[in-house]
């Protein structure tokens, strides 16, 4: 039992070290956050104020999350996630001035993201930065497993359909529908699905 | 109507709105960017065209466009000047958010440009003078260089845009990937704030940007660039900015969504005429609205870019109502989902016909305009780069004279062919599947 509550310790501390870029035009409203980041556990790894090299921040303090004001001009460069973050994707959370509870509400409600308010306690900002990152972990886990499971389906599906085509019009058997589709996409060098959807787009014009 | 035209007119009778009736809302926040094309919406609110239609309104200048998106997603602004591809790719969960919207007029055409540093310039001036002769300027000479680059070990080019699948990265791709140059491989795009990207070209951590006005004209003030091809040579008369609003907020504000339509009609018909152009830079350059110089506001308003002819038959760089300006066609609207499907914006594959139905409502614009008594198209597409030069549009409530709509590599674009249209380009990087694509839209 005791051992089993040292590992839980262990993991807490490694959890604790979240490190957090802060984006924010505002250098007292930045420091104010920033210190009650750090009160709340995390390592404030950048503070950006003022038009500085977002993506040469980025690469250089590596952060876990980034904290952006709702209406930094910065945000366009953050919704760049694609192309800033090939490498790896980092879930963003925006602060707000005051709480508009209203819009706040619908905003997270239509996943624009997680809101931390300005002056919220320390105790309130960990589960929120917390919740941020579980789910955008969860989002970039389904999305790989999807796009494996979608180039599979689709590709038989596609195949399937040309080779019935082959089977009921050239009297093929389905073994030689399939035989005849991978020696086109042999000597045509194109993918098997390619070759597929041309032999369904040549039968739907007769 | 020629048969090039192929104009198509919505047959189902219950598809046009029937409204009328009280506005659901007085009193609302438009959000714009400063812009020049934040002008309808400017001049709708400065000229009294909102209080016309019982509109009491307050205008919201953002500083990013995800703010704009945003807030329109949150309900914080009722509606807002917004990124053609805006309402699309929110409807489709790209970038931050996922929720419907839509978008029932069209604030402009044109009024975007290329701008190559000083330094790139002088590069291709000095190996192929010719080339920057030509109109318009293509980006073949661009190619060579960076070939060279890349033998000599140097770091690739940096490219400033607006913000991601906005119309300027879609052009610039256009442009770069017309001539060999793979947007995602060859050179560096960023985004940049428009209001840093001047002094991002003077610094040298830009090569290059594309970007509304007044920034490109600004870059030539400042010595630090030159204008090297417009959007409207790109792609003649094609769409730049919309009034964009949630399906939710438009469900429930049906008749105030129209009284914002009537006035921005109003506003647009009114900016356009030439002998106004002054007067609108002098309005919108203000700090409360685009914040720059007025001289420098008003050259894309009065003369296109100053020094760089306009494009052939188009002697405005910069459109707001002529050429049914105001219509959002679904062939636009198509014309983007290609290119958010050719540079892999979108990651799964789509009913293309089904996403600009629900987002492009060429039918609000038509009936707001019959109410204003302005011409309107009773066509929701058109066969796209099929006009080199001024047309006249017969299938509309009364003939409309057009503008080209010519796409500077002279390609066509069929709304109704769009998977051959993506197939026809060797440079892209889509990450749907094309067989996927041709299944899902089959029907």
């Amino acid at each position: 039992m005791h051992d089993f509550g040292a590992r839980e310790a262990d993991r807490s501390v490694v959890r604790d070290k979240l490190k957090v870029l802060l984006v924010d035009e505002h250098a007292d409203r930045a420091r104010s956050l920033a210190q009650t980041l750090e009160q709340a556990g995390c390592q404030v790894v950048a503070q950006l104020v003022g038009p500085v090299d977002l993506h040469a921040a980025l690469r250089a303090s590596q952060p876990d999350l980034v904290i952006v004001d709702m209406d930094s001009p910065d945000r366009d460069i953050l919704e760049d996630m694609r192309r800033i973050h090939a490498e790896r994707p980092r879930p963003i959370v925006m602060f707000v001035e005051q709480e508009d509870s209203d819009s706040i509400r619908s905003a997270v409600r239509a996943g624009v993201a997680a809101y931390v308010v300005k002056g919220a306690n320390p105790e309130r900002i960990r589960p929120i930065l917390e919740v941020a990152c579980a789910r955008f972990e969860e989002y970039q886990a389904l999305r790989s497993e999807l796009d494996k499971v979608r180039t599979t389906l689709a590709d038989r599906k596609s195949v399937d359909r040309a080779k019935g085509i082959l089977m009921e019009k050239r009297g093929m058997s389905e073994e030689e529908a399939f035989r005849t589709l991978r020696s086109m996409a042999m000597d045509q060098g194109k993918r098997l699905g390619e070759v597929a959807r041309h032999v369904i787009s040549a039968a739907d014009l007769i | 109507m020629g048969p090039e035209a192929r104009d198509r007119q919505r047959n189902d009778a219950s598809a046009e709105p029937r409204l009328g009736g009280p506005v659901e809302k007085a009193s609302l926040r438009i959000g714009f960017v400063p812009l020049s094309d934040c002008a309808p919406i400017v001049i709708a609110k400065e000229r009294g065209f909102f209080r016309q239609e019982g509109l009491e309104v307050r205008l919201s200048r953002e500083v990013s466009w995800a703010s704009v998106r945003d807030k329109v997603a949150a309900g914080a602004l009722d509606a807002a000047q917004m990124l053609a591809p805006m309402p699309l790719a929110a409807t489709l969960g790209i970038g931050g958010i996922s929720m419907p919207m839509c978008t029932g007029l069209c604030l402009d055409l044109g009024g975007n440009a290329i701008t190559l540093s000083r330094a790139l310039y002088e590069r291709i001036a000095a190996v192929a003078p010719a080339s920057l002769a030509e109109r318009p300027r293509r980006a073949n000479a661009l190619k060579a260089l960076i070939d060279e680059d890349r033998a000599a070990g140097r770091p690739p080019l940096r490219f400033g845009i607006v913000f991601p699948a906005s119309g300027h990265d879609l052009e610039l791709r256009y442009w770069l990937a017309s001539a060999g140059i793979d947007p995602d491989r060859d050179v560096e795009l960023r985004v940049v704030p428009p209001p840093l990207m001047v002094a991002r070209l003077l610094d040298g951590s830009l090569d290059g940007y594309c970007v509304g006005e007044p920034w490109n004209t600004l870059a030539r003030a400042h010595g630090a660039g030159h204008t090297i091809v417009t959007k409207q040579e790109l792609w003649g008369h094609s769409p730049e900015k919309v009034l964009g609003v949630s399906q939710e907020w438009l469900d429930a504000h049906p008749n105030t969504h129209q009284a914002l339509l009537r006035a921005l009609l109003r506003a647009g018909r009114w900016i356009d005429a030439p002998e106004r152009r002054q007067e609108v830079a002098h309005v919108i350059a203000g700090e409360s609205f685009v914040g720059a110089p007025v001289e420098v506001v008003s050259v894309s308003l009065t003369e296109g870019l100053s020094g760089e002819p306009a494009s052939e038959g188009d002697p405005s760089f910069h459109v707001f109502h002529r050429s049914a300006a105001a219509h959002p066609w679904k062939s636009h609207g198509l014309w983007i989902l290609s290119q958010m499907l050719r540079w892999g914006f979108i990651e799964k594959p789509i009913h293309l016909r089904s996403v600009v139905d629900a987002v492009y409502r060429p039918e609000l614009h038509r009936l707001a305009a019959g109410e204003v008594g302005l011409p309107a198209p009773e066509c929701d597409e058109k066969l796209e780069g099929s006009h080199d030069g001024p047309w006249i549009l017969e299938a509309a409530s009364a003939p409309i004279a057009m503008g080209s709509d010519r796409f500077f590599d002279g390609r066509r674009f069929d709304p109704d062919d769009v998977i051959a249209y993506l197939e026809g380009f060797p440079v892209s990087s889509m990450r749907v599947r094309i067989d996927e694509l041709f299944e899902l839209n089959r029907r």
